[in-house]
């Protein structure tokens, strides 16, 4: 009964016991994702590739123009997202990034959140991260944006009155409604999720859970919503970048 | 913006059995579902894929309603001759995608 309730209060998991969802799923779906003509992930960072090279926008620019090769320049850089903005004084995704990039270098239109086009692309620039580990940089400026993420995934919520860690940090790898729990660690976005038939946004995957507590979600680039990526990323800090993933 | 993922060997052995993969975008949406408003989303699949080697067909496959978003496919063949594997994908809304991919056989 002790080793009972001491196993349902775990409190935060110690980092040598930290799993990536891709642990947690089937040898089929782990094969899916390592084989890279199996992946339908690998669709999306194909046509991100493009759209990298393509000039856009008033300014007539391509996302190459300025960065050049993304697999030299884009190396890293998801790993280091959601990261502190000067300008904006708040940390900023990398989908956020992205769109910054095109309505101010590019001059052209923002791409909508879980657009095709932005998926593409956050996928592509996201893929040359791979392999590599989360590496979120903690200093006085993005402090208080972790330390609300982190209240965030501690607050109870919603109709069922559920935090995030009751169910990730407390009873991961136990089931619930047949789907192993996974711990939460957001290593493999924009992931292409069996169940969606296509590829979205890790704020895609947080309003479902939202959704699943019966809790309002925040809207898609809500600052709440970009507090708790910031914090869930620096959780899984060292852990490795596997865009595009691929999970149930 | 219609992309697909082949995977064929570059090299072969003569009378070697290859394995081939593809992968292409598409919603393969069923015709069965309805929008938020109850208007039925009309179907929209790929109805066939066919591979050719060297003209001669080595595969077919007719697709229905219910097969997955972005279907992968993975079949074999026998490596006869140095050429090209021509992959036609045709479907609803005059879908047609047509990619190739070549093979060296020693």
């Amino acid at each position: 009964m002790v080793a009972l309730a001491g196993a349902s209060f775990a409190g935060e998991i110690p980092q040598a016991e930290r799993r990536s969802g891709y642990e947690l799923m089937s040898r089929e779906t782990r094969a899916m994702q390592d084989d890279d003509t199996a992946n339908p992930g690998m669709l999306a960072v194909l046509e991100g590739g493009a759209l990298w090279a393509r000039k856009t926008g008033a300014g007539g620019r391509a996302c190459a123009d300025c960065h050049g090769d993304a697999r030299a320049g884009m190396k890293g850089v998801a790993a280091r997202y959601p990261a502190y903005d000067a300008a904006l004084k708040r940390p900023v995704n990398l989908e956020q990034r992205i769109n910054r990039c095109r309505t101010e270098r590019q001059q052209a239109p923002a791409l909508a959140y879980e657009s095709r086009e932005l998926l593409a692309l956050t996928a592509y620039v996201a893929r040359q991260s791979r392999g590599l580990p989360i590496d979120i940089t903690v200093d006085a400026r993005t402090q208080p944006f972790l330390d609300s993420g982190r209240a965030a995934f501690y607050r109870r919520q919603g109709q069922l009155n559920l935090a995030c860690s009751q169910c990730h940090d407390d009873h991961w790898g136990r089931r619930l409604a047949g789907n192993t729990i996974p711990q939460a660690h957001p290593t493999g976005y924009p992931v292409y999720r069996l169940e969606w038939q296509s590829l979205g946004s890790l704020q895609r995957r947080l309003r479902n859970c939202l959704v699943g507590i019966r809790a309002e979600p925040y809207e898609y680039g809500a600052p709440e919503m970009v507090e708790l990526e910031l914090f869930l990323m620096w959780r899984a800090r060292g852990m490795a970048i596997e865009t595009p993933g691929v999970r149930p | 913006m219609a992309s697909a993922l082949i995977n064929v060997p570059d090299r072969a052995r003569r009378g070697e059995i290859v394995e081939i993969k593809t992968l292409i975008s598409h919603p393969m949406e069923t015709g069965y579902r309805r929008s938020q408003l109850g208007a039925r989303i009309p179907r929209d699949i790929i109805r066939l894929l066919v591979c050719t080697y060297n003209g001669t067909e080595v595969f077919r496959a007719e697709l229905h309603p219910a097969i997955t978003a972005n279907p992968f496919f993975v079949f074999s063949t026998v490596a006869t001759e140095s050429g090209t594997l021509t992959f036609q994908w045709t479907g609803d809304n005059g879908f047609s995608v047509t990619e190739t991919a070549a093979i060296t056989v020693d």
